[in-house]
Parts: C-alpha cells; structure tokens; sequence
C-alpha cells in the first residue's frame, strides 16, 4: 500500500468515496444502487495511478468524480474529494465549473465521438484555457502547436485548421490529449484512452501521453480494463471491482506479485492451453482468389485472397481495422457478392449473392458477431431467439423445440432459467453465450465469429473462448475467428491469416506463422501486442521496423 | 466551395424542378376532372347546348387535353398566367400584388416565430423536465391545438374590440407606410406566429435533446462551460439539419396555408384570391394559385435541403 500521509500534501485525496445512482427496471420501483461503495485513494503531484477492473468496477465513476461530475443519474452522495486542499464537493455547480477543464482535464474514450464534429480542431482545443482565461488565444494557440509536436503529430502548425472527421483515430486521441494539457491542468483524467485503438496505434499513442506526462509533471489517474497497459504507464496500480477496492500498491508489485486471487486472475488471463490441429488432407470451405469491392467496385477492400478451413478447425484471421477482416466474412456469407474468385464449400461452389443460396447452404454458415446486444431482437426471450433456426431450418415445434433449446442452453453453461429471459436481463458475456447457442442451434459446419471477445472484459472473453473450444470439441464445428487481439488467436487458432490492406500478408499454420523470420508487418502486430513486463514499451518503439498505418 | 457540395446542391436543384413539372401536371389533371367546366359556370344553369359549345369552342376547351396542358404551361414559363375566366382580368396583374402581400404577412410572421421559436427550444432544453420546459411547452402546445380562425377571433377580440391597438380587419393599399402596413398586419401575424411556434420549438427541443447524449456533449462540460454555452455552442450546430426542416416547412406553411387568417382578417393575399375563384370555379386562377404555392413549397424545401448539406462539415471539408 502506497503511504501518502507520510509525504506532502497530495494534489488528490479521495476519502470514502460513496456514489449512487438511481435505476428504473423494467416493470419494478425505482431502486437506489451503490456504485462505488467508500473507495479512498490519494495522488501525488506529477504521479501516474491506474485505475484497472472490469465494466461496472467503477473505475470511470471514480475518475470522473475528481471533476464532480457523475455520467447520467449518478450522484456523489458520501465522502470526500481534495484536491488542492479543498474538498470540490463543498464547492457546488460554480465550483465544479472553475475546476473542470482548468485543474482537471479530461480524456475520453473515443476521441472521434469526444471531438465536436461542428468545430476545427484548433478551436475546440483552446476553448478550456479562453474560458478559464488562463491564456490568451495566441499564446494557447502557440501551447497547443508544442503540444501537438510533442506529440508527434504530423503537420502540427496546421493540424488545428482540420475538422475531426479530417483525422484519423489515433491522431484524434493525441489531439485530445493535447486539449487536455493545453489548460495546464494539474490532473489528468485518462478514461480508457487507447482501448478503442489498433493495437500498432495503440502503442503510438501510449508512448505520446506517457512523454507528454512525464514532460510536463501532470499527475494523472489512467483509467483502463488492460493490465498489460497500465503496466506501462503507471507508478502505482488500483485493482477494483463491483465498486470496491480489490488492491492496491506498486505498479511491479501488482503484476508480479498479486497478493490477491482477483489481480492474480487478471494477471493471468490470456493464457489457454490448445493444441494446434495439423491441416486435414480435404478443406471444407476454400476461399479461392476472392476480390470484393464497395461502392460500385470503387474501393477494392479484398484483392486476391485465398484460404482454406479445414473441418473442425479454427482459421484465425487478424489485422487492424481496414485490413478487410469483416469483409471477407461478408463474401464468405454472400452478403456482399465478391467480384470475383469463389467460395467453395464441401467441393460445390456457394452462389456468390446470399439470395442464389438454398436453404441448406444457409444454414451450414452461421455468424457470431462483435456487439452481442444489437444482434438480438430486444422483445424477444432467450427462449425464441434459439428456437428460430430451429424452426427455420428443422420444422421443429412445441416440446420438441423446447427440449432441444434446453440442450442447448445447457451447452453454453447457461441453466434453463434464462429461457424466458429478455436480452436486456443479461451480462455482456451471457448475450454473447446466447448467440453462441442461436448459431450453434443451426448444427453448422462453420461458425464465423466477428470479434466475438472484443467489446467483452478480459476475464469474460476468456470464459467464451474456453466456450467455444469445448464447443469445438463437441459439436466438431469449424470456426472462421476474425479478431485484431494476437492474444486471442495464439489461445484458439489452428491456422492464422494475417491481412493487411485487403491483402493476406502471411498465412499457414499458427507455429508457422508465428515463428520468425517475420515479414514486417507481421512483425509490427506482434511486437505491437502490450506485455506485463515493466519498460516494454520503450523496448517495443526502439525495435520497430515499420510505421504503423494510423500515422 | 469544394465540388462534391456542388455536386450534391445541383442536383437537389434539378430534382426540385422536375418534381415542380410533375406538381404542374397533377394541378392541371386534378382541374380537368372536376365535375363541369368553366364554360358551364358562366352560363349557368339555363345555357343552351349550342350557346355552351361555342362558348367552349370560343375559349379552346374542346382541344385535347395534353394541348391544353402545354399552351398552359408554355404560357406561365413566359409569365403568361392566363386570363381569369370570371372577370376577365389579367391573372398575372392581380396575383402580384396579392403574392407580395402575402409575402409581407409571411415575412413578419416568421421574423418573429423562428428566432423566439428556436430560443424557447433553447431554454426548454436548458431547463429540460424543470417547470420552464413544461410551461414553454404547454403553452406552446395550447396555442397550436387552438384552430387559427379560434385564435384570430381572439386576438381582434382582446386587441381589436376591447382595447383597439389593432385594426380588426387588414386593409392594405398603395400609399400607405411600411408602420402603417405592419400595424395592420400585427394581428393576422400574431395569429400565424402561434400556430407555427409550437412545432418549430418542439422540433429544436427534440433536435438538440438527441445530441446532447453524445460524447461531445460530456467533453464541453468537463471544460466547464456552463450549460448554457454548452448547448448553445456544441450542441445546436450539430441539431441544425432537422431544425432547419421543419423551420422551412413552417415557412411554406406561411405562405401557403394563410387562407384562413387571411379570410379573417379579410387581408388582400393570395389565400382570398384563392377562396374566390374556388367558389367562382375559375380554374385558370386556382391552377395559376395552385402552382405558385407549389412552386414556394418546393423551392423551400430545396433551401431546407441544401442548407442541411452545407451545414454538414464532412461535406463541407472532405477529407
């Protein structure tokens, strides 16, 4: 436990911190939670804490309320927030007003939806520090030019001209991270800052705030749900979890010597024991030159890519976003017509367009995809949304149905309680569980996953990848796994495809793939995946060979 | 202006014309199937079939259809609008200073009815769910339940009768002064002004509600602006599309759905023309009406179009 009273006065000091909301569910009274039950923590000038746990851990509630501000219906109700020496809840509205945006700044997680689409950059980045009238607009226009070299931003004296739309997403988050040193704040709120990035960005980005930071002695609380991340920045590390403090030390200590099972699982996560498959002598689905375009055969997003699934196996495919991942699960499904190339499929080749499929080629290939809440009719109970394909594909009705959904319930580890269940009563993890069965209920030969773990918390993802190896197991079902986490595919692949701009760059049996020598984009995805290892980082940065594309 | 934005403007423009062209054939079908025909109307009941079939031949309606559609429209793309069949008179000459004044009312109504329309949505949104918002939007809400010719009365009633700040009816005529001519037109541009209000402030409320979920919003109140400048700033340039719809469709409701105030307050616009060649079934006058009106209700809307385009920047800065 790190002992801020022995030192200064810190510039942060959070003390039994209570935060509660007010929550309508559906059909009941309106109920009061408690979202951060009595957390303390203190923060030294020009120290970097993170904040680490899983969605609904309370991480970014506690953060935002160094800024006495609470996202919806969330009030501040016990405890103490100092900083500077006075406690900012006393202060009310006109006192939260002076402090944000001056003393305290904020980060966002998506920089593209932080960034007022209506304004140029320069404006919005300026605005704090006009307001708070702690420069004048030339001399914060003057900061925000350094700051924005600082950052390695290209052109800095005329990034500020653009929009947001102008700039890319890893451009945008250190265009944030300037607007929020413009004001010379003296704590930054990091809120997840990186975690909407391609890993290659991600590593750009961590490495600009982790200088900028150190440069310019701004404490900083960094907000995050990857340990491996965190690791890089931080000096000191919170672990929390259902709004309550699980740990709480030294950034070595906490991932080299977890004292408690929590951070140890945290620590811990990615690790799955699989055995790679070796190819089988027949595929069952051949992707055979396939080029595919958007717009009319505007913009080539495939361009001659070729790969096998063998059955029961798993073809991983991974690269960044815009690397044509999804879109080549779109020509596979025949959702959008390739231009040209084919899909073969148990030695028949698949109608190109969705409406030239029968039936039984239909149900052969199912999807899974990223966001499992949209992909399901919210009025609809778990119960109906397995038994459609059932119906659809097999005329099942009635007790047959019912008993068979129940199977199925009970193969994703999910009781038979959860069949007159609605979507929206579910966990993050239980939705996703619920697709895995809606697919699995066609009895398919490929399951095509779209980034199945990737909007999930660490440990939940780990549960459904554990999942879908039993499944595989079991139901001897392919899987086409398209992911951007290297992690996620040296758990579960037999075979990997890396892509990059619409082309497979590297392809053939995970060993393979991943031993060197490595081309050098393979390269830069590898190297980019964040480690637990203190100093990574910098090692990571000195020995790239390539630039990574979101520059 | 970068050309994508020219691109996209010209062809609202020409969709726009073309749809005008399709309205002008509608309006001249929709007159040709009413029942009896002018000719029939000025004679009357008593006329002979031989004195009707001269009369018809006399003034070409015996001509086919499609020839009478194109003389027509040949006719108004040269500013031909025809001659009113009732009186005789030249429509082109007596609609223009019917159409300006009743571009007058419109005009004055809507300086009024947009600004205060778009700051009551302003302050609803500030003050959302408070007793503010409710007392803007009830009110806002009564005032446009109430039939116009309700609220007409009213107003000559309270301003007219009772106290004569107004005159109760709106005569307008060469020579008088631009403060002689809005006193006379206080009444009838109050009346349009609170039937028109409550839709463009429910609309702005509605508009900039959507936006203030987004994340743009959240940033602009951890810089500490106070709720106001964030509304006003951050939030209402990105709601500007819609809100400029539906301000341009009350526009268009002010020119053109002014027939009932207009009647009241016996104003000399187009709306009264209207009303009296109906009853006189003079076709050529409600077809030459009827296309002005549908020429105001498309070209707004085409201003509704391309000011949403502009007010785009990923339009109006491609990448």
């Amino acid at each position: 436990m790190a002992d801020g009273k022995a030192k200064s006065t810190p510039l942060l000091d959070i003390r039994n911190l209570r935060i509660e909301a007010t929550v309508y569910p559906p059909g009941e009274a309106p109920k009061t939670i408690t979202l951060v039950h009595d957390v303390s923590l203190t923060l030294e000038k020009g120290k970097v804490l993170g904040l680490i746990g899983e969605s609904g851990a309370g991480k970014s509630t506690i953060g935002l309320s160094s800024m006495g501000y609470g996202r919806g219906g969330v009030r501040i109700t016990g405890g103490e927030v100092i900083l500077n020496g006075r406690d900012i809840l006393k202060g009310g509205k006109e006192g939260f007003r002076k402090l944000r945006g001056r003393e305290v700044c904020y980060v966002a997680q998506s920089a593209a939806a932080a960034f007022n689409p209506a304004h140029r950059l320069m404006d919005q980045v300026v605005e704090a520090a006009l307001l708070h009238g702690t420069a004048t607009r030339a001399e914060a226009e003057k900061r925000a030019v350094a700051l924005f070299k600082k950052l390695s931003l290209p052109n800095p004296e005329t990034i500020g001209e653009r929009f947001p739309h102008q700039v890319s997403g890893g451009q945008l988050q250190r265009v944030m991270t300037a607007m929020a040193l413009c004001s010379e704040p003296d704590l930054i709120v990091f809120d997840e800052p990186t975690t909407a990035l391609d890993v290659t960005t991600q590593i750009d980005v961590l490495a600009a705030i982790k200088d900028a930071i150190r440069d310019t002695h701004v404490a900083a609380l960094y907000i995050t749900h990857d340990l491996a991340v965190v690791a890089q920045v931080s000096d000191e590390i919170m672990v929390l979890r259902h709004g309550r403090l699980v740990e709480w030390g030294g950034t070595r200590q906490i991932i080299k010597e977890p004292r408690q099972e929590y951070t140890n699982a945290l620590v811990s996560v990615h690790e799955i024991e699989h055995q790679e498959q070796q190819p089988g002598t027949a595929p069952m689905l051949s992707v055979k030159n396939v080029t595919a375009a958007y717009g009319g055969g505007h913009v080539k997003v495939l361009k001659n890519v070729s790969v096998d699934i063998f059955p029961g196996q798993t073809l991983a495919v991974v690269g960044e976003s815009g690397s044509g991942k999804s879109t080549l699960a779109r020509a596979i499904t025949g959702l959008l017509p390739p231009e040209q190339g084919s899909v073969v499929f148990d030695g028949r080749t698949l109608g190109n367009r969705l409406a030239d499929r029968p039936k039984e080629d239909l149900r052969q290939l199912q999807m899974i995809y990223q966001m499992a809440d949209v992909a399901m009719n919210p009025r609809q109970t778990v119960g109906t949304i397995i038994g459609r394909p059932l119906e659809f594909y097999f005329g099942m009705k009635g007790r047959e149905r019912d008993k068979r959904v129940a199977e199925l319930l009970d193969e994703i580890e999910m009781g038979k309680g959860f069949i007159d269940r609605y979507p929206a009563e579910l966990s993050g993890g239980q939705k996703q569980r619920v697709c895995i069965a809606r697919s699995l209920a066609a009895k398919p030969k490929l399951i095509i996953c779209d980034e199945v773990t990737s909007a999930l918390d660490p440990l939940v993802a780990h549960g459904i990848l554990k999942l879908l190896l039993n499944l595989q197991q079991v139901e001897k079902v392919a899987y086409l796994f398209i992911t951007h986490d290297l992690a996620t595919v040296k758990s579960i692949a037999d075979s990997i495809a890396v892509m990059y701009r619409g082309e497979v760059v590297r392809y053939g049996s995970k060993s393979k793939v991943l031993t060197p020598p490595f081309d050098a984009y393979t390269d830069l995805l590898l190297s980019s995946v964040p480690e637990m290892e203190i100093g990574w980082l910098e090692k990571a940065i000195a020995g790239r060979r390539m630039e990574s594309a979101g520059n | 202006m970068s050309s994508p934005i020219v691109k996209l403007v010209a062809q609202r423009i020409a969709l726009g014309i073309l749809l005008l062209l399709a309205v002008s054939v509608l309006i001249f079908a929709g007159t040709q199937i009413l029942p009896g025909d002018v000719a029939q109307a000025i004679l009357g009941q008593s006329a002979t079939p031989e004195s009707l079939a001269n009369l018809r031949e006399q003034l070409g309606l015996n001509q086919p259809a499609y020839i009478r559609y194109f003389h027509w429209l040949g006719g108004v793309l040269t500013g031909d609008l025809g001659t009113a069949m009732s009186s005789g008179q030249d429509i082109a000459t007596s609609i223009k200073d019917r159409l300006w004044n009743t571009l007058f009312l419109a005009f004055w109504a809507a300086v009024v009815a947009i600004p205060l329309a778009i700051t009551l949505g302003l302050i609803a949104v500030r003050y959302r769910n408070g007793w503010v918002d409710k007392l803007i939007s009830g009110v806002a809400l009564a005032s446009t339940s109430f039939p116009e010719f309700f609220i007409g009365y009213l107003l000559v009633f309270y301003f007219a009768v009772q106290h004569q700040w107004f005159p109760a009816i709106s005569t307008v005529y060469d020579g008088m002064s631009i403060g002689e001519r809005l006193q006379a037109i206080a009444l009838p541009a109050a009346a349009l002004t609170l039937v028109v209000l409550a839709h463009m402030m429910r609309m702005t409320r509605a508009a900039i509600l959507n936006v203030m979920q987004s994340a743009y919003v959240e940033t602009a109140e951890l810089k500490g602006l106070s709720a106001f400048a964030v509304i006003r700033k951050h939030a209402f340039p990105n709601a500007i599309a819609p809100i400029i719809n539906v301000v341009m469709l009350n526009l268009a409701y002010l020119v053109v759905g002014v027939v009932v105030v207009e009647v009241i307050f016996v104003y000399p616009g187009m709306g009264q023309y209207l009303v009296d060649h109906v009853t006189k079934r003079d076709v050529p006058v409600v077809q030459a009406v009827g296309l002005i009106f549908a020429a105001v209700y498309i070209s707004l809307n085409i201003i509704a179009d391309i000011a949403a385009i502009v007010a785009n920047p990923r339009l109006r800065h491609p990448k």
